[in-house]
């Protein structure tokens, strides 16, 4: 029920190094907004910033139009959610919900109605006797997320909350958590959140908005659809998409690009006309296919590897000394799994789809 | 503690093969470090003159009245009251240690502050020092404050976290403790004092088990302290009546010495027992050898 407002926000240590660089962002109100980034990109610190754990050394910090740069965790109005959960071990689950609180002094009845009331909501009644040694980790971590629950804050925080999940357990608790936010906004009662994570699935199937940072520096901030489709430079169309998408040094020449002695024609208006010179070259796997598509261009490969996923085979090709992944679908690809290594192949390029990054160390999307 | 860690390590290897030898060897150790108790429990039951007469701790006619004499003593007054007094010290003592030393391992392990680093170091520093190079002029000061022959020079230090063995206990088992749950707990929103008291200590309690119990212990057993500080008999603790009852002037009955020793020991081992559970857990994890 609050925007968040960060503006030149920084984070320098004691030591002199430097976390965040002059970040500026919105979230707003009632918004999913997902940080994600590598490890040691900030990530963590800027939420925990956020929540007051670490001090700011520059900017300013707005939470529902309040400036609190300089305001303790309980008078942000916020909640967290840890990544190791941190309930309280000498608490029953009951009192660990309830015991922010009580704390506020929250009368009794109050109190007992709002721990009730989440408990529900997260099918966890059974368990508010037990001990926190008692819980499951998916328990656990249910009971972690209705400790922030019962508060009411104004803003959730989440901090790599699945990370100690089984990779089932995650995708269901992926849902659970998602559909958490739209069921508190349809009740009226919608939280802004902001949940940071490094995993970028996690960040595209939750995500309202998502803020990719690297080294402390924001490198993007729009939707899962816009970063996924115009990621703004060569860092964020690597680190969402899922293989990675290709991106190989080449030459542009008169509207052509030309990698591994192959020249490919660029679709005339997607990119910037820009100078001829070295340029890097990005195409998802999901773009490159054995089966020929309208506009698509056609190179030969050889055969690396495959990794069979089930519905859809993971391959890796060598062209012209250039290394290439494709996501293939099953029925295409299933053959490819039996084929010798080093087998010869056609591959189809969708060029309406390719992406141009500078050259340089920023590598800035030359998208038009 | 070693060597038997070592012989077990080896017994390990030798896939148990020979455990009956292992066991004989612990065994004997065992007994050849008990056989003193065992022999003074036994003794103490035996009459003043057939301790001096035979080597072997089983007495030849179980007998009650060195415990009788013994518990009468030579003074005016019985061990109750010794005994008494012995938790007249110790009991407030704890309690001022364990509120003091909590409160400043609190401060080292999780607060910033100027000098952290060099205080805290001159406070290990002091676990190095002779206690004996402090006793005259701590009895200067105790002096003209006129706290002698009272209670209060044996309590009144430990109430400023004085015993830095305890503090630097507490501090490595701190620095063990995630801080997540304390973060969580100012997220909910707890002041410094009430995450002391609604997180920490509820963490640190088997570490503060162990303080409870060394400094149940060492109080009990001081003798040092009271000699010179107490100096009318009926403020005697049992440590100083024990020492009495063998300093008087005719023969020693040391029987009656030995039994009322049995029972000087009876409270400290207790109170180790009971507690073992958390005290070991207490003492392993801090990385301090008990």
């Amino acid at each position: 029920m609050a925007a968040v407002s960060l503006r030149k926000v920084e984070k320098t240590y004691p030591n002199g190094f430097k976390a965040v660089h002059g970040v500026d962002l919105d979230v707003r109100d009632g918004e999913f907004m997902v940080f994600v980034g590598p490890s040691g990109c900030a990530k963590s610190t800027l939420l925990r910033m956020v929540a007051g754990l670490e001090s700011i050394s520059g900017g300013e910090l707005n939470i529902g139009g309040r400036t609190v740069n300089d305001l303790p965790p309980k008078a942000r109005g916020i909640a967290m959610v840890f990544q190791n959960y941190a309930l309280y071990p000498h608490m029953t689950v009951y009192d660990n919900l309830a015991f922010g609180l009580k704390l506020a002094k929250t009368p009794k009845a109050e109190l007992d109605q709002r721990v009730r009331h989440a408990a529900t909501l997260l099918e966890m009644e059974h368990l508010l006797t037990r001990y926190p040694k008692q819980l499951s980790g998916g328990q656990a971590q249910r009971v972690a997320v209705g400790r922030a629950i019962v508060k009411k804050p104004e803003v959730f925080l989440f901090d790599e909350p699945l990370s100690n999940l089984d990779a089932k357990l995650r995708a269901a608790m992926r849902v659970r958590l998602t559909e958490l936010h739209r069921s508190l906004r349809d009740a009226g009662q919608p939280a802004t959140t902001i949940y940071v994570t490094h995993d970028q699935t996690e960040a595209m199937t939750m995500g309202e908005r998502i803020c990719v940072l690297k080294a402390g520096v924001i490198q993007q901030v729009d939707t899962p659809t816009a970063l996924y489709d115009r990621p703004a430079n060569a860092f964020v169309a690597s680190f969402i998409g899922s293989p990675e998408m290709n991106i190989v040094s080449a030459t542009l020449n008169d509207g052509a690009v030309e990698l591994g002695g192959m020249r490919l024609a660029l679709p005339a208006g997607r990119f910037n006309a820009t100078a001829n010179g070295a340029v890097q070259f990005g195409l998802r796997p999901e773009h490159i296919g054995l089966a020929a598509k309208p506009g698509s261009v056609a190179v030969q490969g050889a055969l690396k590897f495959c990794e069979n996923m089930g519905a859809e085979v993971f391959t890796y090709f060598d062209v012209g000394g250039v290394a290439l992944s494709a996501r293939v679908p099953a029925e295409d690809g299933m053959s490819l799994t039996t084929l010798p290594r080093g087998s010869a192949l056609t591959l189809h390029l969708q060029m309406s789809h390719a992406h141009l990054f500078a050259a340089d160390d920023a590598g800035r999307s030359l998208l038009a | 503690m070693s060597a038997a860690a070592e012989i077990n390590d080896r017994a390990v290897g030798d896939d148990g093969k020979t455990p009956w030898l292992r066991y004989l060897l612990l065994g004997a150790t065992a007994i050849v470090m008990l056989y003193p108790l065992l022999w003074l429990v036994g003794a103490s039951f035996k009459s003043n003159s057939e301790i001096f007469t035979s080597a072997g701790f089983w007495p030849s006619r179980f007998s009650l009245d060195a415990y009788e004499k013994g518990w009468k003593t030579s003074t005016e007054y019985t061990f109750a009251t010794y005994f008494l007094n012995s938790f007249l010290i110790t009991i407030p003592r704890i309690i001022v240690t364990v509120i003091s030393c909590v409160l400043v391992a609190y401060a080292f392990a999780r607060f910033e502050f100027w000098g952290k680093k060099i205080l805290f170091s001159i406070m290990v520093g002091t676990m190095m020092l002779p206690l004996i190079v402090l006793r005259l002029p701590q009895y200067l000061v105790f002096r003209e404050l006129g706290w002698l022959d009272s209670y209060l020079p044996l309590i009144v230090p430990s109430a400023f976290a004085t015993d830095t063995f305890f503090v630097f206990m507490l501090v490595q088992f701190l620095r063990g403790i995630p801080r997540d749950m304390e973060e969580a707990a100012l997220i909910d929103g707890c002041n410094a004092l009430q995450l002391l008291w609604h997180i920490i200590v509820p963490l640190l309690k088997p570490a503060i088990i162990s303080v409870v119990v060394f400094q149940f212990i060492w109080t009990m057993n001081d003798f040092m302290g009271p000699l010179i500080y107490l100096s009318s008999v009926e403020k005697y603790p049992v440590s100083l009546a024990l020492k009495m009852s063998i300093g008087a002037t005719e023969e020693v009955e040391w029987a009656n010495v030995i039994a009322i020793s049995v029972v000087a020991l009876i409270p400290s081992v207790a109170v180790f027992f009971a507690a073992q559970k958390h005290f070991i857990e207490g003492a392993t994890s801090s990385g301090v050898k008990g």
